[in-house]
């Protein structure tokens, strides 16, 4: 099996110990990904600013890289579910299909890819999982409530597996935390009360370690809390379980 | 640039006032909490909303057929059809009513579609005294406000305001806020002008093609009092508010308050299919753009909505920025994917002010796509170069940046080389950069993955 690592553009640049992180995890289960360096983006700030034409080059390169991979790994399920969802307006060659769902975010290849249900090891600690809407309601990763009352998910059950670890129950468990991509710059205002807002609910219910799947939302989340100086670290779940497992 | 304000500017003005802006956002929630505990309290509520959405597609798919259908059901029944291509022709087409009947005070039960046509100016200018008969529509008539939800037309105000607004307008002693009392002062002041009203005027929420009759749901009963008390009743309608057959309103009678407020159904239903003896029964039906947004393959599911407002409780933008802020008839995410087909320029901002988390999506009872229009409303703007300038051109630049990886390293390192060297008081000034008025900007790491791979296999190509 040959797996890439796909590090979206803010990662690479910003947080690189979540790319390390989700690098060094994939190894511990055995699975040995390669980083094509010559990747940059999936076209999703163009695309959900209205420039869809624009984003068509970022496309192609996008499957110029990845093209001779069985699978496309990366730690934000934002990025992925534009790559699934949005690259239909290019020509759907053989590359483009397989690229689309190649393309899978790192805790849905672990759990149905690799098959693996529980990642051993311990995280003492009151964990808030912020669940992304995009992971959520476009990777149907987990229930929403719009449908059920029952809160469950893939990622919430690998955390739960971990010794120790306490999950912070909300009050709203899946509202959107108003990232958004360039709605938190050109909304600013509603952004950064809806990221405000869910940060009081995990405080409120007492979260001390922050965490998800899809670090764009934690970027805007760890932003907030810097501001704010709040008693909580953000950390993406790849370092959660990278760290625990020995 | 000084442009006209969009939903930014708006929303920001609505953020001022935090404690209101949670107060807003904690009412609209409980409405959606009382959603999602009838829609679990309903094992079939996904197969209900699966039927609806299939019927609606369907009617839409013929609609002139069932129109015709329903004009030829409704005329064998003694109701007079009215055809109307906008909202002048509405208008003119109400009023006409109104003078053949020599009315001069009307009653109106709650109706989207006659705030959308400015129904109400227009029969002012003309003589005609208009009195909305739904509480919360006649609150904000008094004050002289649009609605600011499709159901819950004052959930902008608080019992306060409601106190301040009838203390001015009908007397009541000052500083009531008991909605008890304030119900009551509403009740006898209407009451009056229910007896005097020689024309009731109605929305439509469903109309039935087999039988030509209307339907009007309502909690008040407010429209059942009005038409049954006047001679002449008019029901307005757009033309996309058909179901074929009486046993198809049943899968929409059952979802329409579940997704609304969580009541099983409205209190009335009432069926409106001929005009009693020596009176007058009138339906108008309006396209006022309608069969534009039928013509647009990717937006014509949005004329399958049933106006219920859960798409408005749910979204956590409208919740924290109020109906207001999006400056059209109809609020919300369904306004957003509406409202640009009307005026694209005007309405520009409407489809970028969400986040597209989609929940709106998931609440739809009639399955709308709503998330997935305003993503393509926003392509089709940004094509018609509806979108801020600044935007366009970084956008570009950017696209050409992220199709060469050479280009890419380097400006990310300099994006970082500047951040780490930058004064915080710089690069976290309000004017420059947006993010920085609530958050900090990323602590800058020493170095990017992409250089700490190279380092860790310096072998590798
Ligand atoms: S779009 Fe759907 S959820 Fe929104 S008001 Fe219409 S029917 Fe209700």
């Amino acid at each position: 099996m040959k797996v890439a690592l796909f590090v979206p553009c803010y990662v690479d640049q910003f947080y690189p110990q979540v790319a390390i992180a989700s690098l060094q995890l994939l190894a511990k289960l055995g699975v040995a990904a390669a980083f094509p360096k010559q990747q940059t983006c999936c076209g999703q700030p163009m695309a959900n600013s209205g420039c869809e034409q624009d984003a068509k080059p970022v496309y192609h390169h996008f499957v110029d890289t990845f093209r001779d991979y069985d699978y496309v790994v990366g730690p934000a399920g934002s990025c992925v579910y534009h790559v699934r969802q949005h690259f239909d307006i290019i020509d759907q060659t053989p590359a483009v299909q397989h690229v689309r769902t190649a393309t899978v975010e790192l805790f849905d290849f672990i759990t149905q890819v690799l098959g693996i249900t529980e990642l051993p090891g311990a995280y003492p600690h009151r964990v808030g999982l912020h669940l992304s809407c995009h992971g959520q309601r476009g990777l149907h990763q987990a229930n929403e409530s719009e449908m059920t009352p029952v809160r469950d998910g893939r990622l919430r059950r690998l955390l739960a597996g971990l010794e120790g670890l306490a999950l912070t129950e909300l009050d709203r468990n899946d509202e959107c935390c108003g990232f958004g991509g360039t709605f938190c710059v050109s909304e600013a205002a509603i952004s950064a009360r809806m990221g405000q807002d869910r940060l009081a609910d995990h405080v409120r219910n007492g979260t001390r370690v922050l965490t998800g799947g899809d670090m764009s939302c934690l970027m805007h989340l760890e932003g907030l809390v810097r501001r704010r100086q709040l008693p909580m670290r953000v950390l993406h779940a790849a370092e959660i379980f990278n760290g625990a497992l020995a | 640039m000084s442009q006209a304000p969009n939903h930014a500017d708006r929303s920001e003005r609505f953020l001022l006032d935090e404690e209101r802006t949670t107060w807003h956002d904690e009412t609209l929630w409980f409405i959606r909490q009382k959603r999602d505990r009838a829609v679990y309290a309903t094992p079939e509520f996904q197969e209900l909303r699966e039927l609806a959405s299939q019927i609606k597609d369907h009617t839409l798919s013929r609609l002139a057929e069932y129109l015709e259908q329903f004009e030829a059901r409704a005329l064998a029944n003694g109701v007079h059809v009215h055809w109307a291509a906008d909202a002048e022709e509405h208008n003119r087409i109400v009023l006409d009513i109104v003078r053949q009947a020599r009315a001069t005070r009307v009653v109106k039960s709650k109706s989207m579609l006659t705030e959308e046509c400015h129904l109400n100016p227009h029969l002012l200018a003309h003589g005609v005294e208009v009195i909305d008969s739904d509480l919360g529509e006649r609150i904000i008539q008094l004050r002289d406000e649009a609605p600011s939800h499709v159901v819950l037309p004052a959930i902008h105000l608080k019992k306060e305001d409601v106190g301040e607004t009838f203390w001015q307008h009908l007397g009541t002693e000052k500083g009531l806020t008991d909605p008890q009392q304030l119900t009551e002062a509403a009740r006898q002041h209407l009451r009056a002008k229910f007896l005097a009203a020689e024309v009731a005027i109605s929305g439509v929420n469903f109309a039935v093609a087999e039988t030509g009759s209307v339907v009007v749901c309502t909690n008040e009963g407010n429209a059942d009092l009005a038409i049954g008390l006047a001679r002449v009743h008019i029901a307005c309608m757009g033309m996309e508010k058909l179901v074929p057959r009486l046993s198809d309103l049943a899968v929409f009678t059952r979802l329409l308050t579940r997704s609304a407020t969580g009541q099983p159904i409205t209190t009335y239903t009432s069926h409106f299919t001929r005009p009693l003896p020596g009176r007058e029964l009138h339906v108008v039906i309006v396209d006022n753009g309608r069969s534009q947004q039928l013509g647009r393959p990717d937006f014509r599911a949005s004329l399958k909505c049933i106006r219920c407002g859960a798409c408005m409780n749910t979204c956590p933008v409208y919740r924290r920025s109020g109906g207001h802020s999006y400056d059209f008839t109809i609020p919300g995410p369904i306004g957003a994917i509406l409202s640009p087909n009307i005026d694209m320029r005007k309405h520009a901002s409407l489809p970028f002010a969400s986040t597209l988390c989609g929940s709106c999506t998931d609440v739809c009872p009639v399955k709308i796509d709503i998330h997935t229009q305003l993503y393509k409303w926003r392509q089709v703007l940004g094509a018609a170069g509806e979108i801020p300038a600044s935007k366009k051109w970084s956008m570009k630049l950017l696209s050409r940046v992220l199709a060469r990886p050479g280009l890419f390293a380097a400006g990310g390192s300099f994006a970082r080389f500047g951040l780490r060297f930058v004064p915080h008081a710089l690069s976290h000034a309000p004017g420059y950069n947006p993010w920085a008025i609530a958050r900090e900007l990323p602590a800058p790491p020493q170095q990017s993955f992409r250089a700490w791979y190279a380092q860790q296999r310096p072998n590798q190509a």
